[in-house]
């Protein structure tokens, strides 16, 4: 399990250590400074040294670090890792070194409650809020609680629905769904699509009163089959199911009804979470295309031409449209013509960025671009890279997959009906043309 | 709100004013104090003079203050051992407190606590604890008995403690149910008898907590699911349909830990249109863990790897979802070319091949280099691609980026290998690069090609007489190759060939300090002496097709690393008990043999027996070779001992002599090479329970600041030597009044060249009357001056900012030592007989410890001096011969004779620098007087 958390800054100096087992001593953090800090070759976010294993990310300037002397599971690691950023996020908005400083005491509290022995006990925001208020100056201290309360906070947070309270109250019951997808692309030199897959999350955010059952549906193709195979087709549903190759569950989800019978229960969290997380690579609709041509013209000069076209309705738009075009390190000056948008030659990023704040549907933008190079001096040898074009989009009321809502359904005990707004999101993820 | 002014307090006497703010009778006064007394311990200062103080503060109701009080007793009890017993009253008082949090706490924390006569104290209160009313007690209790196993194992067997947690499982609350799993799997790991055992009965206890628990709490139930081996096929896919749907969980070890489980029961399933659905399930979480976190992403497709292995169906359709992305951190990089190889086939290998010819232009040379190799990896791998990958490696070529066209040659060389007499057609593009090369191993591949296909290459004696003139500098890599090349040349075309190689035989046999190269010249020389036809039969036989077998593990360890899917096993690709220490699993290693020691978690590509059968005489005469050693062997250690009186001087060169005496003593050194390391992985293990932090602990002494003109600033150092690496272990405590910085540190110039790797101290500043330790990597390939004699005091200065303090440290000579010191038996031999009697030292010493040679002896091989050999002779003397190597590669040869009767142990040495010998002598004889 684990032997023990660092919190270091980015000079490898401990900022918190918390060491749950006497296998290790606080000077291990010496060791991993020299051997990974120190080092410029470490290329792994594991690393063995001894017998002493690290394992670690770095968020920010802030290296946290797990170590362990034991064959332990390193993916939990890693998960306990990820949640503790985020963790800290929710007490402390930003995670460097001058917030772990201010708020020494209660990482020391947090580290206790979420490790015991080194097993990850709970690094739920929801359950951990009930009972770590350090530094959280509007909540009741606990001392003052009474005893009963205690007791239920207790049995909440090792009970089967530790995310929620029973005693919430709302006035006006609300429920918003966002659904974000992340377009990746990677296209070849030649325009073939290598790769494309679109990443979507169902972000929620829940103004409900008591213990509400939702259900939650989507036009899940296999789910849609399954229907129609029972005889229960409903002509009124629009559009077709789209394949999913894979979904995972915020922790309030019944998995196990899931697995029988693809329906999506659960027992929301209060307020803001993710539900789940999908992703698709079946019948695409990629927002954006891009033709870039790209000519070395001898040593010294580069020409370029890259098209963009947008691929929706010409009644939606996409906004915060950039596009980021390469060009060598020893580029001198850029001549660039384009129809819509602002473009500049920015030198630290060595590339040309494009932006269109407002990119209609189905029109196209072409970019002109002739790049003078400085006559290397050093006679390397070595060509330029070519690295592949990105691209950065948002487009709204879109979805690259078809994805979208069916239904929510919420089941209470008071029986009220709660408003439901949807909106939905398409922006890029990994979007690359290479050239 | 912030707390960091707590750190801010560097004046002086604040200790005492804690102390009077700790006694003080306001509860905020007292949490303040104890912030700052946090704050001190934090930042490394020892702040355990409070501990009585802080003690004081413990019996509050102030929640807060409570949990830091209890936070500074866990780090300061084991210090105070005497005074935390003051402890255990509050301790026992709050395990039964009306509030169940702060019961929880005290439970917790006494747990961590490990001070045996607190622990006694500890068994009540955790009984009750135990079996208290509140879930969150007992699930805090459950963790307790493990951390009380890890203290006094046998207390809680005595107290029925494992009774309690076995039953635990039946509990009504699912996380109580999950800490009790992972308390009792963890003690049984290293118990010795078996204390939680899985049977039908509470197996579906387990299932239904599985269910209920929170994310943790599914990880450790799965873990614990992979100790059972389901009765039969129906209760296997039972299991298997109780976990799938963890499948679709957004933690991605739950996704893993399910991953093992349903690959573990896989195995018992008969029906195989379950097991094809199972693996049909299992394919998308996997592919998703792709687009988490980079180090998750990092851990899946390590897992990946194997589950390819094990069952290729499972991501046989996958191809795409492993493409680099362009921003890939280089570590997601690399594993993901290691599965693109490893999924490769006909159908999909123009569409891989495009891949790495894009990777091959990318910036980051080491993945440019693999992905060089995956080409060619790809062309072994598959018959009917070899023709296209030749093809994009010639287009690479032409590229002339220096590092991608010498990786492309090796490749090439391999590719010969495994379909000859097929491609020779590019050889002429290979010669076009001749000059580029500056690699050892892309040359010694050129070189390899150029021998094999020498009666193609009509230059091919211009080619490599060009590569001979710079014999003497090159690598050892290309000197054996270009041996073995030219004398190829010379069987294929004499005519071209014979000056060349009556000059290469020469350099090899007279001028070389390598024995490798000198064997390997003397077998050729005596062969080509002999029978020239004979010679042609053995040096030109047919080769052995190689296969691409790098990416795949043995069927036994792949089997245990697939049962330790998403442990640090699965990462290193290494069973767990080769890098944990404490295991009860470790009596099982002994099964296992040293086979994984020196594995690679990268293993390198196949073609070492292109250096080896290519040019090692034929197959059945090495094997007569061995076959007579095996006959030796049993003579017993009279006779092994003898070979010290073997003659090789008389095997003058161009006369081959005797040949039973060259070959004769294989085999054994292998089994001492095997073994050495071995030895030092476990010197390496450091303690194990309770143990020191990984790197032995160094007694430091005192060097600065014990005579009275010494101010400001006390130094105690020595220097160690651990995993092959030198370091200086400093600390420093600064005396002054005023804070000290920007320390660096400078060696006077010496014989060895020893020098800091880095001048600059990573110690940030030194406040007054503060301390600290830093440890020095050291270096050895610094200025170094032979004129010098070589002392064993170091002298070194240590300057913060402007002052200078300089300073003398024995430098134990045996740091010096490396791992790679042991010889075999024959180039033992040799080497003692090419270094002149002159040089050949003898000295006498007394042996004051217990006189057991094999004790010395160990003691010796953990300080890197190897024995080699030994043997008895009458009852009183017992000869033992070892070697050992500098970080300069001088080799140090000896002959211990340890006399029964006298207790003396007397030394006979060689070596070619008999300037250091006395230094060295010194140091025998510490060592031999100082075990360990």
């Amino acid at each position: 399990m684990i032997s023990a958390l660092f919190l270091m800054n980015s000079k490898g100096e401990v900022l918190i250590s918390r060491i749950y087992r006497d296998d290790i001593s606080r000077g291990v953090a010496n060791a991993f400074r020299l051997e990974v800090i120190g080092s410029k070759e470490t290329r792994s976010p594991v690393k063995l040294i001894g017998s002493t294993s690290f394992m670690y990310i770095k968020v920010g300037s802030i290296y946290l670090v797990g170590v362990s002397r034991q064959n332990v599971n390193a993916c939990m690691v890693f998960e306990v890792l990820h949640q503790l950023v985020e963790l800290f996020k929710s007490y402390f908005d930003n995670l460097d070194e001058d917030s772990i400083r201010n708020n020494f005491v209660l990482v020391y509290e947090l580290l206790d409650e979420i490790l015991d022995f080194g097993y990850p006990q709970n690094c739920s925001t929801d359950v951990l809020k009930l009972y770590i208020t350090q530094g959280q100056g509007k909540l009741k201290s606990l001392d003052k609680l009474k005893q009963e309360k205690i007791s239920k906070i207790t049995i909440q947070a090792t009970g089967t629905t530790p995310w929620r309270t029973p005693d919430i109250k709302y006035k006006k019951n609300e429920l918003y769904i966002d659904v974000i997808e992340s377009v990746n692309l990677l296209m070849s030199a030649e325009g073939n699509v290598l790769r494309a897959d679109v990443s979507g999350q169902v972000m929620m955010k829940c103004h409900l009163s008591g213990m509400p059952e939702c259900k939650f549906g989507m036009n899940d193709k296999i789910l849609m089959d399954k229907e129609r195979a029972g005889g229960q087709a409903r002509t009124t549903r629009r559009g077709n199911g789209i394949e999913i190759d894979d979904i995972t569950f915020h922790q309030c989800v019944k998995l196990t009804k899931f697995d029988t019978d693809r329906t999506i229960s659960f027992i929301p969290p209060d307020g803001e979470f993710e539900l789940m997380r999908y992703r698709t690579t079946e019948h695409i609709n990629l927002p954006f295309k891009v033709i870039p041509i790209v000519r070395e013209m001898g040593r010294t000069r580069l020409e370029c031409s890259v098209t963009v076209k947008s691929n929706f309705s010409s009644k939606m738009f996409g906004t915060n449209v950039k596009v980021l075009i390469p060009t060598p390190k020893n580029t001198a000056v850029c001549k660039i013509v384009v129809a819509a948008g602002k473009a500049k030659y920015m030198p630290e990023q060595d590339a040309i960025v494009w932006r269109i704040k407002r990119f209609p549907g189905d029109t196209e933008f072409t970019l002109r671009a002739e790049v003078e190079l400085m006559a290397s001096v050093n006679l390397d040898k070595k060509t330029w890279s070519r690295p592949p074009i990105s691209m950065e989009f948002q487009v709204t009321m879109f979805t690259a997959s078809g994805f979208h809502v069916t239904f929510l359904k919420v089941i209470e005990k008071s029986n009220y009906t709660p408003i439901k707004w949807v909106r939905y999101l398409t922006k890029n993820g990994n979007y690359q043309m290479r050239i | 709100m912030s707390d960091s002014k707590y750190f801010q307090t560097t004046k002086k006497g604040e200790i005492h004013e804690l102390k009077e703010e700790l006694l003080s009778q306001r509860e905020d006064k007292k949490k303040e104090a104890v912030k700052k007394v946090i704050a001190a311990m934090t930042v490394g200062k020892d702040v355990s003079m409070l501990f009585t103080h802080v003690l004081n503060c413990m019996q509050t109701h102030n929640l807060e203050l409570k949990k830091l009080v209890y936070l500074y007793v866990m780090n300061y009890a084991k210090n105070h051992p005497d005074r935390a017993i003051l402890a255990v009253n509050t301790f026992q008082k709050d395990a039964s407190d009306p509030n169940p949090l702060i019961r929880a706490l005290a439970v917790r924390t006494m747990g961590c606590i490990r001070v045996d006569n607190i622990t006694e104290h500890l068994c009540e209160p955790l009984r009750f604890c135990l079996k208290d009313q509140d879930p969150y007690v007992r699930k805090t209790a459950a963790v307790c008995v493990a951390k009380l196993y890890d203290v006094n194992p046998e207390l809680v067997e005595s107290q029925g403690f494992l009774a309690i947690l076995n039953d635990m499982l039946g509990d009504s609350n699912p996380m109580v149910v999950a800490n009790a799993v992972a308390a009792l799997t963890e003690i049984d790991e290293v118990s010795k008898h078996e204390i939680f055992r899985i049977n039908q009965n509470n197996l579906n206890k387990l299932l239904a907590a599985l269910q209920a628990t929170t994310e943790w709490g599914q990880i450790f139930i799965l873990n614990a699911l992979c100790k059972y081996n389901p009765e039969s096929s129906q209760e296997a896919e039972s299991v298997c349909e109780r976990v799938t749907p963890r499948l679709q969980h957004a933690n991605s070890a739950v996704v893993l830990s399910s991953i093992k489980v349903l690959m573990k029961y896989m195995n018992s399933i008969h029906n195989n249109d379950v097991v094809r659905a199972l693996c049909k399930k299992m394919a998308p979480p996997l592919v998703t863990l792709l687009s988490k976190e980079p180090e998750i992403q990092f851990l899946g497709l390590r897992n990946i790897n194997l589950i390819v292995q094990k069952r290729p169906e499972v991501l046989q359709y996958e191809m795409k979802v492993f493409f680099c992305k362009y921003n890939d951190p280089i570590y997601v990089k690399m594993e993901k070319l290691e599965i693109m190889i490893m999924l490769a086939n006909e159908k999909n290998i123009e569409e891989v091949l495009l891949e790495f010819k894009e990777y091959a232009t990318e910036v980051d040379v080491e993945f440019v280099r693999k992905a060089v190799r995956a080409i060619g990896r790809c062309a072994i791998k598959i018959d009917r691609a070899s023709e296209k990958c030749i093809q994009v490696l010639l287009d690479l070529i032409t590229t002339k980026v220096n590092y991608v066209v010498q990786e492309a040659i090796i490749v090439i060389k391999d590719i010969f290998r495994k379909y000859p007499n097929k491609y020779e057609g590019v050889i002429a593009t290979l010669c076009a690069n001749l000059e580029s090369l500056d690699e050892p191993e892309a040359k010694a591949s050129m070189i390899w090609i150029i021998g094999e296909y020498a009666e193609r290459i009509d230059n091919a004696h211009e080619l490599l007489n060009s590569f001979l003139e710079g014999f003497k500098d090159e690598n050892s890599q290309v000197q054996l190759q270009l041996l073995t090349s030219i004398v190829k040349l010379f069987l294929k075309r004499p005519k071209d060939a014979q000056q060349m190689v009556q000059t290469v035989l020469n350099l090899s046999t007279q001028e070389s300090d390598n024995p490798d190269l000198r064997d390997r010249g003397f077998v050729y020389w005596r062969l080509l002496a002999t029978n020239f036809e004979a010679a042609k039969a053995i040096v030109l036989s047919e080769k052995p097709l190689i296969t691409d077998s790098t990416s795949h593990l043995e069927d036994s360890l792949l089997n245990e690393l697939i049962n330790n899917i998403s442990t640090l096993a699965s990462v290193y690709h290494k069973p767990p008990e080769t890098f944990v220490t404490k295991l009860k699993g470790l009596k099982r290693g002994g099964l296992r043999g040293v086979r994984d020691e020196d594995e690679d978690e990268e293993p390198e590509y196949v073609d070492d027996d292109n250096n080896n059968i290519s040019n090692t005489m034929s197959p059945q005469n090495s094997q007569q070779g061995y076959g007579q050693q095996q006959q030796q062997q049993p003579q017993g250690p009279q006779k092994t001992g003898s070979l010290i009186d073997l003659d090789l001087s008389d095997l003058n060169f161009g006369s081959p002599v005797n040949n039973n005496q060259m070959t004769g003593g294989y085999g054994q050194p292998q089994q001492q090479q095997q073994q050495s390391p071995n030895d030092l992985s476990f010197l390496g293990g450091g303690g194990g329970r309770g143990g020191p932090s990984t790197p032995p602990k160094v007694n430091k002494v005192l060097v600065y600041g014990k005579e009275p003109n010494h101010q400001n600033i006390v130094i105690s150092g020595a220097f160690t030597r651990f995993n092959g690496r030198i370091s200086l272990e400093l600390n420093l405590l600064n005396t002054s009044q005023i804070s000290m910085q920007k320390f660096k540190i400078q060696f006077y110039q010496n014989y060895f060249g020893i020098t800091p790797a880095d001048p600059i101290l990573s110690c940030g500043s030194l406040e007054p009357n503060q301390q600290t330790d830093i440890s020095i990597p050291i270096n050895t390939t610094g200025a170094s001056s032979p004129q010098m004699n070589p002392v064993i005091d170091m002298c070194i200065m240590v300057l913060p900012s402007q002052e200078r303090f300089y300073f003398k440290i024995t430098f134990p000579f045996n740091c010096l030592l490396t791992e790679n010191g042991p010889l075999d038996k024959e180039s033992y031999l040799s080497m003692w007989k090419s270094i002149p009697e002159l040089n050949e030292r003898s000295r006498d010493i007394p042996v004051r410890v217990q006189f057991n040679p094999d004790s010395i002896l160990k003691s010796l091989a953990s300080k890197n001096i190897f024995e080699i050999v030994r043997k008895r002779v009458g009852n009183q003397e017992e000869i033992s011969f070892l070697s050992c190597k500098t970080e300069n590669s001088i080799y140090i040869l000896l002959e211990l004779t340890f006399n029964y009767q006298t207790n003396i142990c007397r030394c006979v040495s060689k070596t070619t620098s008999p300037d250091i010998m006395a230094l060295f002598e010194h140091t025998l004889e510490f060592l031999i007087n100082n075990p360990y």
